[in-house]
Formats: structure tokens, C-alpha cells, sequence
């Protein structure tokens, strides 16, 4: 755990919507054990809950700040923003939307993208942002995440991808629908280039995202019981008219029908990282 | 179709019969002035119905139940067809269909949908919503068209890739997602046409290509406009509004350059004539594999890579 006392402590992260029955961000509740946490106890320990190990969503940020050994690492494309292409509307309109997802969340899109390094190994990272939409992927997550790419190509770095998303993003209509063609092609580039490529899944990652880049890695690996899957449960429920067994879809379910190559904790999963792409990329 | 959404379809269903009918009969003279008398209101009609279709009416047409299907437009298309089985890992899904024909004086790969025509087909093809199995035939079949070095044409008519639990199971994103990469790699012309449903993952599975066509009343989008509705709206009623706000036709797709061209249907819609709708796409399909085959691999893949690189948009500042 070396590499985490050179890091700087993650800034404290607001939980994602309010829970009413306990002050916001003084204590919170696990939905793993359903045990009351101080939410400084949470933080020293990445937000993984002490009592049962359950993994609770994180920013991006924090994110990139557990993985790179920057503290400020150099962000790309951060001119690339989002616009309302179908004049979307429904019952709020998209135009809109993004503003207030923009001011709450205070990013100007669902992933980051940035170039650093990873215990001395140049890389570039793509980092999904949940709490914006949902991680949802319109054009400005597949313009993003398919510079990295093809940026990671030109500078001969490998690429890590972190996911977490509900899939592609509706107000953008087909042109969300491309993104997963789009990056999947520049992925393609990589894989020919000879470069390593690691998708990392975190709660959640379904739809059009895991349907296309998240599936793509080199070495696919996720967090400890993460939502992993193209349709979500609630579909499926409503398909085939029964209810899913406990851990259907969780990583380590997907871990065992074979399209995990592994489960990795939080607190492990910078080192795990660096020493895979120690086998896989020589600078 | 369902009698309460496509009310704008009976009247013409009608008149269809009637002059089938008719056409039956011996000729007389009191008959042909009464049949040409029903062919000019049904081309009148037709012409006015078709002419003012909503994206949600389009939607319908789409996924008419008398549509030529994959299976279709090989009948009036191809020669030779030997129609291929199974992803040699699980199973063979009938919701893909996959296999080697002669179109027009060249040997192709032909990967599509089909939905099946009758009730007992539509189920053993599960409606022609495709599990992981299905979308690994169609790469071994593509992955072979490289080998061969055949052109491959692929089909889509889905509502979507198959959201149930054994589809989960044996991994449907990554089938569809090895699809994309493997697609945008292939070193052979790769021809689609969009011809009914454009469901999302499901569709788009099998839609990375040199050239992409759409049918003029075809839809494609990134999930179904009921779908879209339920969780935008909350309320899968609005699904007409869901199908105008995601702009899901094929005027919108040529215009937000996800389709290369439209091919225009009989008057009516395919489902009216699907001989005449298979013959005109099987024109505008030869014509492309004409220009394509004339393209290197790399120049193939390049500009493949640029078509779907120049997709998206955005502010950058
Ligand atoms: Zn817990």
C-alpha cells in the first residue's frame, strides 16, 4: 500500500442523492450491510464500506487520483463539450439538462480524459463520471474516449478506459448509438498498433458501453460486485417474467461465465494495474 | 401492425383486397372500369397516407409483419444460396441468418435478421431479437467472407439484441461489442442496409460497413421509442413523442449522416410489393459492391474508420 500514502487523501465525496434519514455527508448508509458509516471512516478507506466490502461509486476524479501518481495530472480535450444536436426535448429539455447536470456535478460531460503516469508507467486514462447523466455516452464521450485512443496511438501509451455508465445517451439519439461504433473502431487501431488496452468496470456499467468498449480490454477487470451487463435487470425481469437470481450480473458472476479476466478491491487496484501492464507494454 | 396504431393503413389494406379480388374475376367491361376506378383511389390514397407519415406511423410501417425479411431479399436477389449454421462455441440462433449466395454474378456473404413470416417461425426465430450466439455466427461467417475475400452484405430488421437472462449469461455485450471492432477491421467490402428495425446494440451489431443504406421507411435509433418513453416520460404512451424527439426515420438518419443513402420503397411500402422493394435495393447494393471491390483493403478499412470517426457532434472551445 505504498502507493497510496504518496497519493494526496481523496477529497471527500458528496453521496450521490441525499438519503433523508441521515445528515448528508456526516454518516452514511451502506446498501451492502445496511450499517450506518461515518463518512470520514468511509473516506480513509476509498469509500469501500469497512464492515462488509461493499464498493460504493466514486467520482472520476477520485478515480484518476487512486490510479496516477500525479497529483494534478495533465486533463486532454477538455474543450470538447455537448450540444443539443436533435433539439431534444421531453419533459425537460436536453439543452437544460446539461446545464444543471454542469452546474451540480461540475463537469462539462460524463468522462475525463488524462495522460499521466501509473507507478512510473506512462499511460492515458479515460475516466467515467456517474453522477453526469448517468455516465451517459453521447458525442462528447465518444469524441473523448476516441481521441485518447487514438492520442494513446501517436504516443504509444497504453490505454485504461474506467467505466461507469447506464449506456448510451437518449437526447442524442442514433448518434449515441455510433459512439460505441466510433470507439470501437479506434480501439481497433490500438489492438493493430500493438498497444495493451484495459477496460476497467465499476458500478455501473451496462448498456451500449458495456456493449462496446467495456468488453474490448485487453484484460477486462471490475470492481468487487459491480452491475455488469448489456440489458438492465429491470428489462430482463420484465422479459422473462421472473425475477434474477441474487449476484446475476455482478462482477463476479461475469467473472465466472468468462468474461472477466479479474475481480480486483479498490485499495489493490493500482498495483494490479501497473504490474499487468509491466508484462504488457515496454516505453 | 395493431388495428388501433395503423387505422392509416386499413382503409388502403382495403382496397388492396378489393382489387385482388376483382383482378380474379373473368374480364367485363363494367368490371375494368370499377377495377381501374380502385387502382387510381388506392394510388390517390396511398400517395396522400404515405405521403404525410409520422416518425411514430414510419415506426409501424417498419415493422410491418409482411416486410421482406433477410430470407426475403436473398429469394429475389441471389442465386446459389447456402445458408450456414452455428457460432461453433454454443448454438445456432435462428434470429440470424447467415450463409453464401450468388448476387449478380459475384459470390457474397449475406448475414441478417429474420423475424420468420409465420407464428410458429416468429417464435423458434424469437422474433428476430438475437442472442450472443447469433452475433458470433455472424462474425465467423464475415471472419470466412475475409478469408475468401467475398464482399459481405448484411441485413438489420431487429427490435433489438435479445434482453434475457441465458442472452446475459453467455455474454451479449461482448458479442455485440467484438462485433463492432472486428467489423470496423474487416479487409472485405461490408454492405448494410437497414431494411425494417434499427434496435439499438442489436442492430448496429451488424451495421459497421463501407456503405450504409437505409429503406425509406425504415427506422433506426438507440433504443425503441417505447423504451425511450418509459424512461424519459415515464409513460410508454408517449412513445409517438419519443419516436419525433429522437428523430429516428430515414430522412433524419441521411441528414444526421449515419445513413449514405435512402431506398425509396414501392408506394404503399414494401410490405405492398416486396419483390419490387427487394429489386430496387438489390440495384443500389450492386452498385456499391462495384465501387467498393475496386478499393484496397487498407484504403477500405481507412475510410471505413473515417465514416464512423466523423460521427457525433459537439462544441470544442
Ligand atoms: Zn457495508
Amino acid at each position: 500500500m505504498a502507493w497510496f500514502r504518496k497519493t494526496k487523501t481523496p477529497k471527500p465525496i458528496r453521496p450521490e442523492r441525499p438519503r433523508s434519514n441521515v445528515p448528508e455527508g456526516l454518516w452514511v448508509k451502506c446498501e451492502g450491510c445496511k450499517e450506518v458509516i461515518y463518512s470520514r471512516d468511509l473516506d480513509r478507506n476509498l469509500r469501500v464500506c469497512p464492515k462488509c466490502g461493499h464498493h460504493m461509486r466514486i467520482d472520476a476524479r477520485t478515480r484518476i487520483a487512486l490510479l496516477l501518481d500525479e497529483p494534478e495530472p495533465r486533463e486532454l480535450f477538455t474543450g470538447v463539450t455537448p450540444t443539443d444536436p436533435l433539439a431534444f426535448r421531453d419533459t425537460k429539455r436536453y439543452r437544460d439538462r446539461i446545464k444543471t447536470y454542469q452546474q451540480a456535478v461540475g463537469e462539462r460531460d460524463a468522462v475525463l480524459v488524462v495522460q499521466g503516469h501509473l507507478d512510473e508507467i506512462p499511460v492515458m486514462v479515460a475516466a467515467m463520471e456517474y453522477r453526469f447523466m448517468g455516465g451517459s455516452m453521447g458525442s462528447v464521450v465518444g469524441e473523448k474516449i476516441t481521441r485518447a485512443a487514438e492520442r494513446a496511438c501517436e504516443r504509444r501509451l497504453p490505454l485504461l478506459v474506467i467505466s461507469a455508465s447506464g449506456g448510451a445517451r437518449m437526447q442524442e439519439g442514433v448518434l449515441s448509438l455510433m459512439q460505441m461504433a466510433k470507439i470501437s473502431a479506434a480501439l481497433g487501431r490500438l489492438r493493430a498498433a500493438g498497444l495493451p488496452y484495459i477496460s476497467i468496470l465499476t458500478d455501473p456499467t451496462t448498456g451500449g458501453v458495456t456493449a462496446s468498449f467495456a468488453m474490448l480490454g485487453d484484460l477486462n477487470v471490475a470492481e468487487p460486485g459491480a452491475l455488469i451487463g448489456f440489458a438492465g435487470p429491470r428489462v430482463i425481469e420484465q422479459t422473462i417474467r421472473q425475477s434474477l437470481p441474487e449476484g446475476f450480473q455482478r462482477s463476479e458472476f461475469l467473472l465466472e461465465h468468462g468474461f472477466l479476466d479479474l475481480v480486483v478491491q479498490r485499495s489493490e487496484m493500482k498495483e494490479m494495474l501497473a504490474r499487468c501492464l509491466r508484462h504488457l507494454y515496454r516505453p | 401492425m395493431t388495428a388501433s396504431d395503423s387505422q392509416f393503413d386499413i382503409p388502403l389494406a382495403e382496397l388492396r383486397k378489393r382489387i385482388e379480388e376483382l383482378e380474379g374475376y373473368p374480364a367485363g367491361s363494367s368490371q375494368d372500369k370499377e377495377l381501374e376506378r380502385l387502382r387510381v383511389s388506392l394510388r390517390k390514397n396511398t400517395a396522400e397516407v404515405y405521403g404525410h407519415l409520422s416518425r411514430w406511423q414510419k415506426v409501424l410501417v417498419a415493422r410491418h409483419q409482411d416486410r421482406p425479411y433477410t430470407l426475403d431479399y436473398v429469394h429475389f436477389l441471389m442465386e446459389d444460396w447456402v445458408e450456414v449454421h452455428g457460432d461453433r462455441a454454443f448454438s445456432d440462433d435462428p434470429a440470424i441468418v447467415a450463409g453464401l449466395a450468388r448476387f449478380r454474378g459475384r459470390s457474397v456473404a449475406v448475414v441478417g435478421h429474420e423475424k420468420g413470416r409465420d407464428t410458429k417461425e416468429r417464435i423458434s426465430r424469437n422474433f428476430g431479437q438475437p442472442r450472443p450466439d447469433g452475433y458470433r455466427k455472424a462474425l465467423r461467417v464475415m471472419k470466412m467472407a475475409e478469408k475468401f475475400r467475398l464482399p459481405v452484405l448484411t441485413f438489420i430488421d431487429t427490435a433489438g439484441a435479445y434482453p434475457g437472462l441465458d442472452a446475459e449469461e453467455r455474454g451479449q455485450a461482448e458479442a455485440i461489442a467484438r462485433n463492432l471492432i472486428e467489423m470496423s477491421a474487416l479487409t472485405v467490402p461490408i454492405v448494410v442496409t437497414v431494411t425494417g428495425e434499427g434496435g439499438s446494440g442489436g442492430a448496429l451489431a451488424l451495421g459497421v460497413g463501407d456503405r450504409v443504406f437505409i429503406l425509406e421507411y425504415a427506422t433506426y435509433s438507440v433504443i425503441s421509442p417505447e423504451g425511450c418513453a418509459a424512461i424519459l416520460w415515464k409513460d410508454q404512451n408517449k412513445k409517438a413523442e419519443a419516436a419525433e424527439a429522437m428523430r429516428i426515420t430515414a430522412p433524419d438518419l441521411l441528414q444526421l449522416g449515419v445513413v449514405d443513402a435512402i431506398i425509396p420503397e414501392p408506394p404503399g411500402g414494401a410490405h405492398t410489393d416486396p419483390e419490387a422493394a427487394c429489386r430496387r435495393v438489390g440495384d443500389v447494393l450492386a452498385d456499391a459492391l462495384d465501387e467498393l471491390v475496386r478499393l484496397s483493403p487498407n484504403e477500405l478499412i481507412a475510410r471505413r474508420y473515417e465514416k464512423f470517426r466523423a460521427l457525433g457532434v459537439y462544441d470544442e472551445g
